[in-house]
């Protein structure tokens, strides 16, 4: 479980049967002072997070147990979102998001 | 299970109801000798735990289901142990 910052929403119509009405953000890994960790990826939300908040995410089969049918093709699920971190609140660990249309071009990089 | 430092508590007002009363920490992945080990990751509480505390964490999903006794916990991280000493045999001792 880690935490990460909302960069956007994911639109798509067409679906594998079992994620119909499951609302998708793409999002990216934060650490606990904000600073961006890996490549950015797609979470099942559960919480209707929007852009800019910091999330509590989980992971693998987890993830699909936190959607209300727990056999769903998720691995990667919003869980909570977050206020503080220690003495900081999540304005202070957001940096403003970029535009939704645009996803940030990415390279190499393990994960 | 591995050791880690408990940090900061991370605290969320919108939660997933099977997480609502649960306590929620980033904890740091460290050596026997404390020093740092890894990144940090978030970690539910189920040993009374503090920050600065060395614990132990269970990250497999299916023993935390067992220890929660909730078969559809999305929890996957869970502090189990608060660590009062670790004793590590010196090489070729």
């Amino acid at each position: 479980m880690h935490l990460g910052r909302v960069l956007g929403t994911v639109v798509a119509t067409r679906k594998t049967e079992g994620l119909e009405g499951v609302r998708m953000l793409y999002v990216i890994g934060l650490d606990e002072h904000g600073n961006e960790r890996g490549e950015p990826f797609v979470a099942a939300d559960t919480t209707q997070a929007g852009p800019g908040d910091v999330v509590h995410l989980t992971g693998s089969r987890e993830a699909a147990l936190a959607m209300p049918e727990p056999f769903v093709p998720v691995d990667s699920a919003i869980l909570a979102i977050v206020d503080h971190v220690g003495d900081r609140d999540a304005e202070s660990l957001r940096t403003p998001p970029p535009p939704a249309s645009k996803p940030r071009a990415k390279k190499g990089g393990a994960r | 299970m591995i050791l880690c430092r408990v940090g900061e508590p991370v605290v969320s007002t919108v939660k997933h109801p099977r997480i609502a009363a649960q306590t929620v920490f980033v904890v740091h992945p460290i050596e026997a000798d404390g020093s740092d080990a890894g990144e940090s990751f978030l970690a539910v509480d189920h040993a009374q735990a503090g920050p600065g505390d060395h614990v132990v964490v269970l990250r497999e999903g299916n023993g935390i289901r067992q220890i929660l006794g909730d078969d559809k916990s999305p929890i996957r991280c869970l502090i189990v142990g608060v660590v009062d000493a670790i004793d590590v045999q010196a090489e070729g001792a």
